[in-house]
């Protein structure tokens, strides 16, 4: 383990990694100036440092270790996992969301629960925050598109709100809706996936101790390009089941269609379990390579089953998982 | 009006564009020696995949272009840009080899006769090497012009070849704004030459 442990959460060793928040917080710095200097409006002024605050000086967000949930892998530089992201409401190259995604308001901002519950509610993030003890969880993060990075999460599971709504006994899946704003997020106009970004779960996957409602990472509250304020981290399916910026979660009867799924069935199931065995069609998954760590020099790494969560395998049992990939 | 150019300003410019190709591959190199990027490899294959197809563009464009401007020097440059079409040909599968594969050929081949994409990115490929070996003044000589130009007709294979390897590649995203353009000014280029083959019969008979 190269990460030090402390009593509310981890120190990082990686303050020298960070040096694209200083390239960001020059670039604040620079539109700061820009409206103190240029046009000299007060009102521009705070606007622009309120947009340095959430950018540039994220707010700590510490979680408890939870040794059980956390890989022993080396976690990816702060600086790779936060400039390396697939986030197509903000573009679809890798490195557009850390460019753009500057534009989301995260404050203030509410999650609509509702569907098959007892209870619907909306939280505000405040709430989310309080709802449930804070863990931090170092979860291994494997793309369908055969790269994976090692990420300490802040969060709890999720099943923590099912307890808060109380499902119906008709609620047979769980349905997780992204933010789409063409105004904050330049990549909604574009017509690669229909908007808003919808993700799905079974009922009892999204009830497993391992899915992780999300609110930080590295001990800090996410960074817009990695989905916040709020998003969902399922270390044993491929990334894009994970949720991003979610403003509702329905609790649903039948199978949610999900985003990835609708646009191209044949290479995006629902279930979308990282397993080496089922290749991509234009593509093996049975290695990948880590991010940060693996480059010229070595052979691609294996691809475990789930991820090597291997906890979630009764989920699944007795289910022909190259049928429901 | 037609520009005429000397041996010498031919030179240079030969000069010129033989070191202006090799900057995509400079810029590659310098990004990832000086720790830019955070999955070079990812961005070495793709770069030197969009450079083939671009110096493809180049190469097919002569021809058209220099007998809309009657600039006949301009065939003295095909040579060039076609063989660094070899090029980072050469590169970009040597990166799918390395970085995909790490040199294990039997788990290339595997790859290569499953997936359709990569099927049609390696005939391409592989019908390049043919015209760059026989892209010398000598084979030319030896083949004889007729037989030389047939064999250099492969080109009108290679360039939709390449085309469906691009858009099948970007198809599961639908991003197939890129392959569409390519599709478009190859279908173009070609368009040219075939109407003027036409004229030329029509002027025969």
């Amino acid at each position: 383990m190269l990460i030090k442990r402390s009593p509310n959460g981890i120190e990082l060793p990686f303050s020298s990694e960070i040096t694209p928040r200083a390239v960001y917080e020059g670039r604040r710095d620079f539109i700061r100036q820009l409206a103190v200097g240029a046009i000299g409006s007060a009102a521009l002024m705070e606007m622009a440092q309120r947009e340095a605050f959430a950018q540039g000086v994220r707010p700590k967000l510490a979680g408890k270790l939870n040794p059980a949930y956390s890989a022993l892998d080396k976690p990816t530089p702060y600086k790779d996992a936060t400039s390396y992201n697939n986030f197509y409401e903000f573009g679809t190259d890798k490195s557009e969301p850390a460019m753009y995604a500057g534009s989301l308001k995260t404050h203030p901002w509410t999650v609509g629960i509702e569907g098959e519950v007892k209870k619907p509610m909306t939280l505000d993030l405040d709430s989310l925050l309080k709802l449930a003890p804070l863990e931090e969880r170092v979860y291994r993060l494997r793309c369908v598109e055969g790269w994976s990075m090692v990420i300490p999460w802040v969060g709890y599971s999720f099943s923590e709100i099912m307890k808060k709504v109380e499902p119906t006994s008709n609620a047979k899946y769980v349905e997780f809706i992204s933010l789409a704003d063409k105004k904050q997020m330049p990549g909604v106009g574009s017509r690669v996936l229909d908007w808003p970004y919808t993700e799905g779960l079974r009922i009892d996957e999204a009830a497993h101790p391992l899915a992780l409602l999300t609110l930080g990472m590295y001990g800090e509250v996410l960074p817009n390009q990695n989905g916040a304020p709020v998003r969902m981290v399922l270390p044993w399916k491929y990334g894009f089941k994970s949720a991003k910026s979610i403003v509702k979660i329905r609790f649903v009867r039948e199978q949610p269609r999900t985003s990835w799924n609708l646009s191209a069935p044949n290479e995006y199931g629902f279930y979308s379990n990282v397993n080496p065995e089922v290749d991509h069609p234009r593509w093996s998954q049975a290695s990948e390579r880590r991010i940060g760590e693996d480059g010229f020099l070595a052979r691609k790494r294996k691809t475990l089953m789930f991820n090597g969560y291997a906890d979630v395998a009764p989920l699944y049992a007795g289910m022909d998982l190259k049928k429901f990939y | 009006m037609a520009v005429q150019l000397t041996a010498r300003q031919l030179g240079w410019l030969k000069g010129a564009l033989f070191v202006l190709a090799l900057l995509p591959l400079a810029r590659m190199v310098v990004l990832t020696v000086t720790g830019q990027l955070v999955e070079p490899l990812e961005f070495i294959t793709r770069g030197t995949g969009d450079w083939t197809l671009y110096l493809l563009t180049v190469t097919l464009a002569i021809t058209p272009l220099r007998r809309l401007t009657g600039w006949n020097w301009l065939v003295k440059l095909r040579r060039m840009a076609g063989l660094y079409v070899f090029f980072y040909g050469l590169l970009h599968f040597l990166t799918f080899l390395w970085f995909d594969h790490f040199f294990d050929v039997q788990e290339m081949w595997k790859d290569v006769l499953k997936r359709p994409f990569i099927t049609v990115g390696f005939i391409a490929f592989v019908l390049l090497i043919p015209l760059a070996v026989t892209s010398t003044n000598g084979m030319m000589r030896r083949m004889g012009g007729k037989a030389w130009q047939r064999l250099h007709q492969l080109i009108y294979l290679i360039a939709p070849l390449a085309v469906l390897h691009f858009w099948w590649m970007k198809a599961g995203k639908h991003l197939l704004g890129q392959p569409i353009l390519f599709a478009g000014i190859f279908g173009g280029l070609l368009l040219f030459r075939l109407r003027g083959k036409f004229a030329k019969a029509a002027k025969l008979a």
